[in-house]
């Protein structure tokens, strides 16, 4: 009973701790703003739908990617015939980026708004940083 | 079987919101009830603490494991039997980041008739694994807190998935939370004196850890959700802007449910121990009772009647039955004769701890 100022103090600070994420948001300002993503298709021919449907890519591209990749480097197959039966070539930047050509508006939105840091940018080069020095697009 | 009883309780909880979402109760598991489990939370802690903080503790019943502070030329030890503020606090907090008292486990074994003791650190060990793993991954979720994510929380992932093992990247604390779990489960089932001591109260916490672990870590690895809804749910909770987005996933509304569960259940279980590991009086004091006097504030003042003061009363009385005197001050008595009265209590009600017993001559 000495000790309750000390102990009030410590449960105010506990509450306090336990609501950062009330005052990081409050201060942030909107906090269920949706991420707007912008698919760019250049009108590329029979490409009106993804290689999978959306309710399935949105959560599952990374493991199609990662299989792709395996599939393509250790085993040479390099076709991928989607629910469509059309037969697309297993490439991030040959085939994801025809459609998905921005990468700032398409792929980082979420990437961002979920903190999340893929690693296919450690090998594959961005298109429009090759466009500078004359390469693809 | 309480264990049994432990995992049914979870597994039920589990179904509550499968139905829940079957029925098209987005909301109500979506906001509803993780607000509300916030609430208890917050308030049933704040309630407890506080009736803590009320109790009396009026001396000092340090548990103390070495020498305390004593003549200069004694080596003493300031952790293990801290005598001023600060020692006390670096005690609490060696207590509390690395748990130095699990540390000091030990266990008995019955060897050829003879009871052997031998150190016990695996308690320790994947207790501080538990807990400091539960921690990252608490930091992590960050990133569904708030918008936007905070850079350490970018930090903490590439940290956590240093290895870089599978895709996505496996958390090296889920691997380290589920393996820490599941010790201290099997350490209460398998040991036959601990499963004699555990109650069910003791499996559920450990039950719903590993069901909001085990789902976590389904929906990152296995069945994937739509994580960016799961943010939109998340942090519009978290800035009073709750919203309940559509085509999450059954399996997210269960983590949630058991988190939710967790939550409201703390403030009522053992897992008060986050707070009364701060409020341990045998943890938080210092060892000073050689060096200052703790008075009892709480000491009712109590009426004192010394027998010195009952010869007074009785004394003639006493003397017409030719029963013996302490003090006859016209006759000659064994004891003191007429010498003073050291003894007399100097006021009629004094507290009854505050002095020595002043009744004996």
């Amino acid at each position: 009973m000495r000790d309750l100022p000390k102990i009030i103090i410590g449960l105010a600070i506990f509450v306090i701790i336990v609501a950062i994420p009330l005052w990081y948001n409050l201060a942030g300002g909107g906090a269920g703003a949706m991420p707007e993503l912008v698919v760019e298709t250049e009108d590329v021919p029979g490409r009106d739908e993804c290689v999978l449907p959306a309710g399935r890519m949105r959560p599952e591209h990374m493991d199609l990617l990662n299989r792709w990749r395996d599939e393509y480097v250790r085993y040479g197959d390099r076709d991928f015939t989607d629910h469509r039966g059309r037969t697309f070539e297993k490439s991030l930047t040959k085939t994801c980026l025809d459609c998905h050509a921005n990468k700032d508006t398409f792929c980082d939105r979420c990437h961002n708004y979920m903190a999340v840091d893929p690693y296919c940018w450690d090998c594959h080069v961005v298109p429009e940083e090759l466009a500078g020095r004359g390469g693809r697009r | 079987m309480r264990v049994l009883a432990a995992l049914i309780a979870v597994l039920v909880l589990s179904a509550i919101p499968v139905a829940g979402i079957a029925l098209g109760w987005d909301a109500l598991f979506g906001i509803a009830v993780p607000y509300l489990a916030l609430a208890v939370f917050l308030a049933g802690i704040v309630v407890k603490v506080l009736g803590w903080g009320m109790s009396p503790v009026p001396f000092r019943i340090t548990t103390t494991t070495g020498q305390q502070r004593s003549l200069p030329w004694i080596r003493r030890q300031p952790l293990e039997s801290p005598s001023t503020g600060w020692e006390t606090f670096l005690r609490m907090i060696t207590e509390i980041v690395l748990f130095r008292s699990l540390f000091r486990n030990t266990r008995a074994d019955l060897k050829q008739g003879r009871i052997v003791h031998g150190s016990a650190k695996w308690l320790w060990l994947f207790g501080l694994m538990f807990h400091a793993s539960f921690l990252v991954i608490l930091l992590r979720h960050f990133k569904y807190f708030v918008e936007p994510a905070p850079a350490w929380v970018g930090w903490l992932q590439n940290l956590d998935g240093f290895f870089q093992v599978g895709l996505p990247i496996i958390y090296l604390t889920d691997v380290l939370f589920m393996l820490a779990v599941g010790y201290l489960l099997l350490r209460r089932v398998l040991q036959p004196e601990l499963r004699y001591l555990s109650l069910a109260a003791d499996y559920l916490p450990l039950f719903l850890l590993l069901g909001i672990a085990g789902t976590g870590v389904s929906m990152r690895y296995l069945w994937k959700v739509d994580i960016v809804s799961v943010k939109q749910l998340a942090a519009g909770l978290l800035s009073f802007s709750p919203q309940s987005p559509d085509g999450i996933g059954t399996l997210f509304y269960v983590h949630l449910f058991l988190v939710s569960s967790l939550l409201a259940y703390f403030p009522f279980s053992k897992l008060m121990h986050m707070a009364g590991v701060f409020l341990s009086p045998t943890r938080n004091l210092a060892n000073n009772s050689r060096a200052v006097r703790h008075v009892n504030p709480w000491d009712y003042p109590v009426k004192v009647h010394t027998y010195a003061e009952y010869e007074d009363e009785f004394r003639q009385v006493m003397k017409a039955a030719g029963l013996p005197l302490e003090h006859d001050p016209d006759g000659q008595s064994g004891g003191g004769g007429s010498k003073p009265r050291a003894h007399e209590p100097a006021e009629q009600e004094r507290p009854h701890s505050a002095g020595e017993d002043s009744a004996d001559g």
